[in-house]
């Protein structure tokens, strides 16, 4: 098919300015995009009003689909669990004797540590958790992962804090808004989360590489002791997140660490809770640079 | 070679009817742009936690529009849609409004060097153009790009690609309704 000729100006000069105007528009768009774009890459916090007040106008729509997912979810999980259903419930079996030997393991070590922590006259923390929501979407074309949540500053969620759900951690809250935020997601490949190993000391930092697994660095380089299938949790490092959440177990080793796959996994999950900061003075701290000049109000204190 | 400014074969196609057609004015003006916003919308309620699972639905339909009923948006028109899909589409703000008006002004000067076109021309172009938004988007991303990401990305413009010319039997289905007779005189 030809283009229309009802494009071409002809000898209308109304006609032709006309076109021209168009492609100085046009021209000027492109303009005006690279130069948002410079900006929003510099301070990308510049146009969060203008998002947020956005998504929390699509964000109830959000809560809608969000539903129908753990619905069909639950579906998806019924059909598939009649196959295998006799192997897989002897496998159970097994596996329940041994949860409860270890869930009586557990139990006594709980009812020890009480003690040691009453002796040493340590406050147990627990920290309430800001609000429970769903997540209603995420950036499911875009390179960088991003999922939203229902809530915002008017449920007193602010920038920081963790997003956990109830297998482990899912991401941190990087915008808010009134009524909805966005979170970080970890598989992002700008989210760097330190954790260390379950079963002992080891630490590392966990970072997203942007295909959905995440790449576990160790901070002590020399041999290295992981293996495949150790477990991650939150380290506490960094004061963001609490101490001992689950993260990702490892799938892979590499020379500097290894390969690990997320535990909780955001499109399986049903409810999120926003948690508050864990030690929002450790969080102040990382922000003073090493340069920075005390005040003199700052001296007298 | 002296022809008309607007043959009545091309009329139906701006909107302006003819016996007994007569067109709703505002659908005639809207459908193109309502749809192109649905689709930028749509990926938002997705939960993609791994990887880019949707192709970009909003640019692909825009895209489509275009290829489809060229000059029936103005050519300035990636401004306000670019800076629609920026606001739910994660890249940073600016991104979008480039990356539209570029593809925009590219796809004039294409039409203009290429007048006659057909199915697979069509699909090459805007095949050609998604690939080239995917991987300008992600480097713009504000993500350093690695290989991981970019192994990432190949599943959806596979998807994307192949997706098109569904989209545009849609996109003609919408085009179809859009210039519908609204009301039967007689």
């Amino acid at each position: 098919m030809a283009p229309p000729s009802s494009r071409r100006s002809g000898f209308s000069k109304k006609q032709q300015y006309s076109v021209f105007t168009g492609y100085l528009l046009a021209t000027l768009g492109a303009l005006a995009g690279l130069g948002l774009l410079a900006i929003s890459l510099w301070q990308p916090a510049i146009f969060q009003p203008a998002r947020g007040a956005a998504n929390d106008v699509v964000s109830p729509v959000g809560e809608a689909t969000a539903t129908v997912r753990a619905g069909s979810n639950n579906t998806w999980d019924a059909i598939t669990g009649f196959w295998r259903a006799g192997s897989q419930n002897a496998a159970l079996r097994r596996e329940v004797e041994l949860a409860r030997i270890r869930l009586a393991e557990a139990q006594a070590v709980e009812t020890e540590n009480r003690r040691l922590k009453a002796l040493l006259g340590l406050a147990s923390q627990t920290s309430e958790p800001i609000a429970a929501a769903r997540l209603v979407g995420s950036s499911a074309t875009s390179a960088r992962r991003f999922a939203y949540i229902g809530v915002g500053t008017n449920n007193g969620v602010k920038i920081g804090m963790p997003v956990h759900s109830e297998r482990g951690v899912i991401g941190r809250v990087l915008e808010t808004s009134r009524f909805s935020s966005r979170v970080l997601l970890l598989t992002d490949s700008e989210s760097v989360l330190p954790v260390r190993r379950a079963s002992d000391q080891t630490v590392a930092f966990a970072e997203g590489r942007g295909d959905g697994l995440l790449r576990i660095r160790l901070i002590n380089l020399g041999l290295n002791p992981l293996e495949v299938g150790d477990v991650f949790v939150t380290s506490g490092a960094g004061g963001y997140y609490r101490p001992g959440v689950a993260v990702a177990v490892l799938s892979e080793k590499t020379p500097d660490g290894g390969i690990a796959r997320l535990i909780a996994e955001p499109a399986a999950t049903n409810y999120v809770v926003v948690e508050p900061i864990y030690e929002p003075l450790a969080v102040e701290a990382s922000a003073v640079r090493a340069r920075d000049e005390l005040t003199d109000a700052e001296l007298e204190d | 070679m002296i022809d008309r400014l607007a043959p009545p074969t091309q009329r139906r196609a701006y909107g302006s009817g003819g016996i007994n057609r007569v067109v709703s004015p505002w659908r005639a003006k809207s459908v193109h742009y309502i749809s192109i916003m649905l689709g930028s919308l749509l990926p938002l309620w997705i939960i993609a936690d791994v990887m880019p699972l949707l192709p970009p639905l909003g640019y692909m339909m825009f895209i489509a529009w275009r290829v489809m009923r060229p000059g029936v948006m103005p050519i300035w028109v990636g401004l306000p849609l670019g800076a629609f899909d920026d606001l739910f589409s994660g890249q940073p703000f600016g991104s979008g409004i480039l990356l539209w008006s570029m593809t925009m002004i590219v796809l004039e000067i294409i039409e203009t060097r290429f007048p006659w076109r057909g199915f697979w021309q069509d699909w090459f172009t805007a095949g050609l153009g998604i690939l080239l938004y995917i991987v300008a988007a992600m480097t713009v991303s504000g993500a350093p790009v690695t290989s991981h990401l970019v192994l990432a990305a190949i599943p959806q413009v596979i998807l994307a690609v192949l997706l098109y010319p569904l989209l545009a039997r849609f996109v003609a289905w919408l085009d179809r309704f859009r210039l519908s007779r609204s009301r039967r005189i007689g």
